[in-house]
Order: structure tokens, then sequence, then C-alpha cells
């Protein structure tokens, strides 16, 4: 019986998490569902506040969902909430000169494999010259052989 | 010389790793800081009228963000009880997410350091002090600015280190 009753909880979750999107039209609803991909939850921070059950993901959703409705743009929405917690909660932070790193990094760091792959290979194919063999010497160290 | 290059690279990389050991990815730097307090408009505890941020000017103070389910409330509640004992600084209290009986409770039992407690409790006013885990304590100067914003439990360190010294800097 008890099991029974988990069951047909398991089974209403998935229209739980969808009862806060119900006020929005198919407009509306995809840019709801891009905009929480895209911003991260503070409390467990590897996760987007979509997928996040930590109650102030649910407040931040909701917080999208009303401004939304309230016919604010995405760019607004995304100011409301970099104003109160800063570029962490976006997943893809602006380019500006603190993040000039993050951004131009990983371009550096291969730049930087390709000149020392460069410079490695062009030491590698550098031909010692060959020995030159002194005959007279040669013999002379031949007979020393006991 | 020929190690010069491998050698410089194991240094560069021990710098980057001392840096990022010593970075602690929960502590989200405040947008807030240098800005003056977000508003507000809410009941306080035992009192009929609303509050605004208002009320927060004219004295430098700390506006602490706590509840009575949160653990480390507990554990930086004896510092705030000493600092309000001592009266370094007015506490004012800002109760986040939480019922009225339980928050009652809670003060009765381990002491009240605030000199008034706003009531958040759908967390509005956290929300809009880019709150995202109680306790979170910001520290205002006497024109209701916030200067400085402690993330998780306030320590006796904290407060000597970073805290005094920025209100000493911020009386009137």
């Amino acid at each position: 019986m008890r099991r029974w009753l988990l069951l047909m909880a398991m089974a209403a979750l998935p229209a739980l998490a969808t009862a806060d999107e119900a006020a929005l039209d198919a407009t509306q609803e995809s840019r709801y569902r891009a905009l929480t991909q895209e911003l991260r939850c503070l409390v467990c921070q590897n996760q987007n506040i979509a997928d996040s059950n930590a109650p102030l993901a649910a407040d931040l959703r909701n917080q999208v969902q009303a401004q939304i409705v309230a016919g604010r743009t995405d760019a607004e929405i995304t100011r409301y909430l970099t104003d109160r917690y800063g570029d962490f909660v976006l997943y893809r932070p602006p380019f500006k000169a603190v993040t000039l790193l993050l951004w131009l990094g990983p371009a550096l760091l291969v730049l930087l494999a390709l000149a020392l792959a460069w410079t490695f290979s062009r030491r590698s194919q550098r031909v010692p010259p060959a020995a030159t063999v002194d005959p007279e010497q040669l013999k002379k160290l031949l007979d020393e052989q006991p | 010389m020929r190690f010069l290059v491998p050698v410089l690279v194991l240094v560069g990389l021990i710098v980057l790793f001392a840096v990022g050991l010593h970075h602690d990815p929960r502590e989200v730097p405040s947008p807030l800081i240098g800005k003056p307090a977000p508003a507000f408009r809410l009941p306080l505890l035992g009192e009929e009228k609303l509050v605004s941020e208002a009320e927060l000017k004219g004295r430098p103070l700390l506006v602490n963000f706590f509840a009575s389910w949160c653990e480390g409330c507990q554990v930086e509640h004896p510092v705030l009880m000493k600092l309000a004992q001592e009266q370094q600084v007015e506490i004012v209290g800002m109760d986040y997410k939480d019922a009225l009986p339980d928050i009652t409770r809670w003060l009765q039992r381990h002491g009240n350091p605030y000199r008034k407690i706003v009531l958040d409790a759908q967390g509005t006013a956290g929300l809009d002090w880019g709150v995202y885990g109680v306790p979170e304590t910001f520290v205002l100067n006497a024109e209701g600015v916030i200067v400085y914003k402690q993330i998780g439990p306030m320590t006796e360190d904290a407060w000597r280190e970073k805290i005094a010294p920025l209100l000493a800097g911020a009386r009137p």
C-alpha cells in the first residue's frame, strides 16, 4: 500500500515541475526555459536555476516568470539578477576587462602550445654534424688494444 | 639554462594553484558593495508599523540576515550577542523566510542581540539584497551605504580584522 502511494506521488512530480509555468504562452515559455537554463543557482553552484531544487532557485524561477508576464525583456531580467548577485549568476559571463583572461585565456594557451611545439620540432630537426674520422688516429687507437 | 622554461611553467602553476586553493568559490562577491542599502517595506517584530531602508541611516550598523531554521546562525549567535553586550555596534536583524512562533521561541532560547528585527517572511528583501544563504551580514556606514558583506557566520576574527576597522573610519 505504502509503495503504491509512493509511486503515485512520484508520477505526480512532473506535473508539479511544470505547474509554475502554466501562466505562460508558448513564446514566453521558451524564453523562460532559455533564461532559467542560462542562470546559475547560487546555492548549488554547478546547477542552473531550471534544474536546482534549492528554495532560492525556486524564488529566482518565480521572479523570471513574473517578470516575463510583466512584459520585461530578457536583458532587463538578466540585469535585475546581476544587479543583485553579480555576473556570477550568468553561465555566459559578459566580455569585459575583468573577464578578458577568461575569454582569451584558452586561445592564448593554444598559441603558447603551438609556439612550444614549433620550437621543439625545430630543435629535433637540427642534425648534428657527422663525426670526422682521422684514419691515423683510429689505427693508433686499435693498435693500442692489448 | 635548458631547465628555465619548465621551471618557469612550474612556478607559474604553483602560484595559480596557491591562489585558487585559497579562493572559496562559495563566497560570491556582492555587486552591492559601495551602493546604498536596497529598498524594502516590511513589518518589525513586536511592532505594528512597517519600516523601510531609511531606518538604517544615521549610524554605522550591521544588517544580519538570519533565521530560526539556520544552522550557521546558531554558530554565529554568541559572537553577535557579545558585540551587542559590549555595545560595539548596533545590529539589525532580518528574519529571513521564518515563521513568527519559531523566531520568538528561538530568540527566547538563544538571546536577542538585535536592536530591531525586520520580518522578511517571503524573502523579498533577501532577494533584493542578493542573499543566497543565511547567515549573511551587511556592514553599513552612517550614510546607509553597504561597505562590506560577511558571507556565512560572523566570527570574532572577521569583526576584529575586517569590519571594526571599516566602521572606525565610518563613524561620524
